[in-house]
């Protein structure tokens, strides 16, 4: 049987497939297409039947591979047709020739429309095919009713509805306003009824991706799921036909489980137990069997559920089961599952805390490194990224080294990359990670990016302990006979700068270290060149008294290059001849790079841009995106070496893979802002800038002396987004100073100055006295220390939200995150030191309301420069209350103390949870709360006047679930929220608001719960929130105007005074 | 969680079939396609059966000689993918009797219609083999 009546389309597919060559074939196709296009373009009135045989040739040929950029209109036109076979036609081709861009797609919107509202099924399900395929934001805007309309009819067959879902799909991620969150979740619950499972297939789709963008909206979906998995997994009224080799539809149980996912917690206790107990049976009762298929398919379910595990908040036994099964997985022969054993237990790595038990398998997983298979290869390097830590490092790192040499050169380039980044996270101690990176440009230079080098560049010159050792490893591998040029670059820089150090070593005079370096000279390309020419004025000029020969062999070498092509190099050897010529004055000049400002490591940024790209965020990223949605450095807890400047190291092990995670050291945001983009080094000398040379790595803003012109505004705003932004401005205005000093020290030290205006340290007065309080009476007006930004206005943010900045001034930060569970929560403080000298005496002390217990952490005394603390309390609620917790926070800044009191945003809201309650209920409960104590009305006057949206979306925040559509009148507000406390332990508080839509600076508020305490204190609380406190105090002068040093304080009885 | 592409070549690395649920210029196709023929058909058998590639992980199975090769994103269950290619193929040869490249070849439109039929904007849309093959056999019967 040919092509049903379509001779001519078997006789040339047989052509092509007869063709012994691609030459063959192409001319065979270009003649076909040439009779196409003559048929098109004479014979208008082509048949409908003959039009199609053409289209199906064309398809074919585009399928082959060759571009058909003609005939479109023909295939669109067949949308047209009447009958069915043509109609089809046209539909399914135009889905695979013409994108969703083409012009020719707006002419059969129509043509769609209709069909899609017509009454002829088969034409209603070739539509949304299409559609569903390559629909735009055009269709998306004029089908997108009509498409809701099949989904939710009743009168619809399967065969259409679970099209339309899919449809539905594609015109919602075009544009997402076409499903109105509210009404859809009630819709969705209801289209989870379904007992079709093609529908329920297609509707599962769907749900994920609505799931994904807004997963609080779609809650109500949770138990019907768990319903439709109990189902599936029990294999109630499953038609045969849904169930592949006797397991009922994996692929339904799959989506239905991915939908879960996006729930960490599932708060009905039943619906939660039953889940369990369904992915318990999945977990212990998934044998491996003969069939591979029905081993695969059973596989598939098991693999999802082991992810949905990971992400609900399992019991530990039930983690450890999950971690045991993956530990068997990755050792089973089995290629697919050991695969999928490492991939699943990477992901495992970023959710829950495994790490230990992760551990207890990595000589499996490096055993998995050598696999034949670089698939398995890929993942099992991908597990020890995620799980090295500084107690396995080195082994880790060692196994990566060691596999660099036989690895294929397509995984090279990420080998080198992240054992360039563990040896830098977790390094045991610095000389072992200079030495790695050095091995590592050794072996595979080619695959070392220059991110790489200018990073092992960087530490050599922020550790001075370092800076010999490095000079002499560089040196030992320039004697070797073949170094790549990355190695040169980096020993080219790194002896000019530190040989001198090496001096006293046998065969390191400057003058053999010259012929080192220089030995590698005529080989290596400009660039290249330009980095040893700097080297060669360094040595020349830091060596007294200077040898004449090596005087000599330098300025002929800048003699020779005075003319080179390149005028990088050029400049630089007329510069160097200058400054050889006027001798010793100018040694300054070439002093030691000054230290660079830490910043976080351009490779964290590469890594995480391997990350693949899918339709919507996965579970997983967006719990990490939760998890570290603030970007804070977390110093080194155990400080190797304390003379060492802490090194980067990511908050939790696995986190490296996840932008928002990657510690940031503190100035880096602001260095990246200045000098556009990531620092690219190679700034070509300047006449200015020579003054620092060689001025590789160097950026504007770590040459002072050079460019005081970059300095920004001595007061950047905070940026809300980027915490870390500004915190380089202090240095920065210290850059610029009218005078520059002139000792070689002067670049080094220009960032150790913390005051700027006022040099030196505090007035003698201030000898040791505890009280920063006392102190800040007798300060002079140049040290006080004033906050960048606004407390208040950070503390209002923290008030909704978990994570945050909580103060910051020149020399600290502190960052908020914190964690809320039912009564208890934890808090931590990031104490980040911004400057690059020690904070002393710094006192962390909590005066907790009598409402709160509080367990602090040991602070430590001292904060190093540059690193930062983490301070973790647990809080418990004990009853409610709208007092507020007190931080005093102090620290010594050399001489100068600076204390404050900053409130800590542990308020009531925290312990709030929103529930979800149905009509029925709310008004049984509301019932049975009669009047006071436990139902309190007030009528609040002088409230904030904002739209009721606004206000809904207010209480949302702050935890107070706004359940709509409950009270019939729209000007009114209903809400549920549960609260915790230990006196109370869970208590169901009932809110209703009623507004005046006439004066909105009115309003009733009634809140209703059986603790009384809860009732008052919550109706004060919302009272709080509502009104507006600027009305109340028009004048509110919060800070005196004399601020004292300390005049981000602002201490508990004058915030209450504001706000109330 | 997405199928971005569904391919089907031969031993020889030739296209049989091929859908995209995403749009790539005909050069881009091209190109993607070579790629992967080339990483895929060189694979032992013992190897597993996924393959990273740039932002894609191909998910491909070997029937005599052929290949499918579905492409997918970086969430998708790849178990289930894979037993869905021997869905596609089992759908194939409940209609074809025992399916070989000819058959596809030669019936191309039929191939589109139930890859039609099972995915649909990247999602699998229906796996019953006989709610497949519905629409087809209905219109045998009318021609």
């Amino acid at each position: 049987m040919a092509l049903s009546g379509m001779r001519g389309l078997s006789t040339f597919i047989s052509d092509v497939r007869n063709c012994q060559n691609k030459e063959a074939e192409r001319s065979r196709v270009d003649k076909e297409l040439a009779n196409i296009r003559t048929k098109f373009k004479n014979e208008k009135g082509l048949a409908l039947h003959e039009k199609k045989k053409y289209v199906w040739k064309m398809l074919y040929i585009y399928m082959l591979g060759y571009d058909v950029d003609f005939g479109h209109m023909e295939t669109v036109s067949l949308i047209s047709a009447p009958k069915y076979p043509e109609k089809q036609v046209g539909y399914i081709v135009t889905s695979c020739l013409l994108n969703e861009n083409h012009d020719f797609l707006r002419l059969v919107i129509n043509t769609v429309r209709n069909d899609i509202i017509g009454n002829n099924e088969t034409f209603q399900c070739l539509a949304l095919t299409m559609v569903g395929n390559i629909g735009g934001r055009d269709f998306s805007e004029s089908l997108a009713p009509d498409v809701q309309k099949l989904l939710l009819s009743n009168s619809c067959r399967p065969v259409v509805r679970k099209k339309a879902a899919l449809c539905l799909l594609r015109l919602y991620r075009k544009n997402p306003d076409v499903v109105n969150v509210d009404g859809w979740s009630e819709r969705m619950v209801h289209l989870l009824d379904e007992k079709d499972i093609g529908v329920l297939t297609a509707v599962m789709s769907l749900l994920v991706s609505l799931v994904a963008n807004t997963p609080d909206a779609y809650w109500n979906c949770v138990p019907k799921c768990v319903r439709i998995l109990e189902r599936l997994t029990r294999g109630q009224e499953i038609p045969q036909e849904y169930t592949y080799y006797g397991i009922p539809s994996p692929w339904l149980q799959v989506k239905t489980m991915r939908v879960l996912q996006y729930f960490p917690t599932i708060e009905d206790p039943n619906i939660r137990k039953s889940l369990f107990e369904i992915l318990q049976r999945i977990l212990m009762g998934t044998d491996v069997v003969k069939n591979v298929n029905k081993n695969n398919a059973s596989h598939a379910v098991l693999f999802e559920a082991l992810a949905l595990v990971m992400h609900l908040d399992a019991e530990k036994e039930m983690l450890s089961q999950c971690v045991a099964l993956l530990g068997k997985f990755i050792a089973v022969r089995e290629p697919n599952i050991r695969y999928l054993g490492l991939e699943n237990m990477t992901r495992m790595l970023l959710v829950v805390d495994v790490q230990d038990t992760i551990k207890k398998h990595q000589a499996q997983i490096i055993t998995s490194l050598k696999d034949p298979d670089i698939s398995i290869r890929r993942r099992s390097l991908d597990l020890l990224y995620g799980m090295c830590d500084v107690s396995n490092a080195r082994e880790i790192v060692e196994e990566l080294l060691q596999y660099l040499t036989t690895a294929d050169f397509g995984i090279r380039e990420e080998l080198a990359l992240k054992a360039a980044i563990l040896s830098e996270s977790f390094a045991p101690d610095l000389k072992w990670y200079v030495d790695v990176i050095l091995q590592l440009i050794e072996k595979a230079g080619d695959f070392v990016s220059d991110d790489i080098w200018y990073r092992v560049v960087q530490f050599v010159t922020n550790n001075e302990d370092l800076q010999a050792y490095a000079a002499a490893t560089v040196l030992a591998y320039l004697d070797k006979p073949a170094v790549h040029e990355t190695m040169v670059k980096v020993a080219g820089y790194l002896l000019g700068e530190y040989s001198h150090l090496l001096a006293r070593q046998p065969g390191c005079t400057p003058k053999d270290i010259f012929y080192v370096i220089y030995d590698k000279f005529p080989i290596v390309t400009i660039g290249t060149k330009a980095i040893l020419l700097s080297a060669f004025a360094k040595i020349l000029l830091h060596s007294q008294p200077q040898d004449p020969e090596l005087r000599e062999r330098v300025i002929d070498v800048f003699k020779r290059y005075e003319c080179s092509v390149d005028a990088d190099v050029q400049q630089r050897c007329v510069e160097y001849l200058m400054l050889c010529e006027k001798g010793p004055d100018m040694v300054d000049i070439m002093a030691e790079m000054p230290k660079f400002p830490e910043r976080q490591s351009a490779l964290l940024k590469r890594a995480e841009n391997t990350e693949g790209d899918a339709a919507e965020a996965s579970a997983t990223k967006l719990r990490l995106q939760q998890q570290n949605s603030m970007a804070l450095v977390v110093a080194e807890p155990q400080t190797n070496g304390a003379a060492h400047p802490p090194i980067l190291k990511p908050s939790v092990a696995p986190v490296q893979t996840e932008q928002l995670a990657l510690p940031e050291p503190p100035s880096s945001a602001h260095q990246r802002a200045l000098s556009n983009g990531n620092a690219h080094p190679e700034v070509p000398v300047t006449a200015a800038a020579a003054v620092a040379a060689p001025s590789l790595l160097e950026e504007p803003i770590t040459a002072p002396a050079s460019m005081p012109a970059t300095a920004p505004a001595p007061t950047p705003a905070p940026s809300a987004v980027d915490l870390l932004g500004d915190l380089l401005a202090p240095l920065a205005i210290e850059a610029a100073p009218g005078t520059m000093p002139s000792d070689n020290n002067a670049i080094l030290d220009f960032g150790l100055d913390p005051s700027g205006l006022a040099p030196g340290p505090a007035p003698a007065q201030v000898s040791g006295p505890a009280d920063p309080l006392t102190l800040a009476l007798y300060d002079g007006p140049d040290t006080k220390v004033q906050p960048i930004g606004n407390i208040e206005d950070w503390y209002k943010a923290l008030m909704i939200k978990d994570s945050g900045i909580l103060y910051e001034d020149p020399y600290v930060q502190i960052g908020v995150k914190a964690d809320w569970r039912g009564i208890q929560g934890r808090l931590v403080l990031f104490i980040g030191n911004k400057h690059t000298g020690s904070l002393s005496n710094v006192k962390v002390v909590v005066l907790p309301p009598s409402h709160l217990r509080f367990q602090s952490p040991p602070v430590p005394d001292t904060i190093p420069p540059r690193a930062q603390v983490q301070c973790p309390f647990d809080i418990f609620c004990l009853q409610a209350s709208r007092e507020t917790a007190v931080l005093e926070f102090a620290y010594n800044n050399g001489n100068i103390p600076v204390g404050v009191n900053l409130k800590l945003p542990v308020l009531m809201n925290k312990f709030l949870q929103a529930v979800p309650v149905t009509a029925n209920d709310f008004v049984g409960r509301w019932r049975a709360l009669t009047g006071p104590p436990t139902k309190l009305q007030e009528v609040v006057r002088n409230v904030r006047p904002i739209p009721l949206a606004e206000m809904a979306a207010l209480f949302n925040s702050l935890h107070i679930g706004v359940a709509p559509g409950l009270d019939p009148n729209v000007n009114n507000i209903v809400c549920a929220s549960t609260f915790y406390s230990e006196s109370a332990q869970a208590t169901l508080c009932l809110i209703r608001v009623e507004t005046d839509p006439s004066d909105r600076t009115q309003l009733r508020l009634t809140v209703g719960s059986p603790d009384p305490t809860t009732t008052y204190e919550l109706k004060e609380y919302i009272k709080e929130q509502l009104i507006d406190v600027r009305t109340l105090t028009p004048v509110p002068p919060v800070v005196p105007a004399p601020t004292p040093a300390i005049s981000g304080l602002t201490g508990p009885a004058a915030v209450l005074a504001g706000l109330i | 969680m997405t199928i971005r592409f569904v391919l089907l070549v031969n031993k020889q690395g030739q296209t049989r079939l091929a859908q995209y649920y995403e749009y790539l210029t005909i050069e881009e196709r091209r190109a993607l396609e070579g790629e992967i023929v080339r990483k895929c058909l060189a694979r032992p058998d013992n190897q597993c059966s996924f393959v990273e590639h740039r932002n894609y992980k191909i998910i491909y199975r070997r029937y005599a000689s052929l290949f499918f090769l579905v492409g997918v994103d970086g969430e998708e269950n790849e178990l289930a993918i894979l037993e869905f290619i021997h869905c596609v193929v089992e759908t194939m040869d409940r209609y074809f009797g025992n399916v070989c490249e000819l058959d596809i070849m030669f019936h191309l439109e039929k191939a589109h219609f139930m890859l039609e039929e099972m995915v649909m904007n990247g999602c699998i849309v229906e796996t019953n083999k006989q709610n497949i093959l519905n629409p087809i056999q209905l219109m045998d019967k009318t021609t």
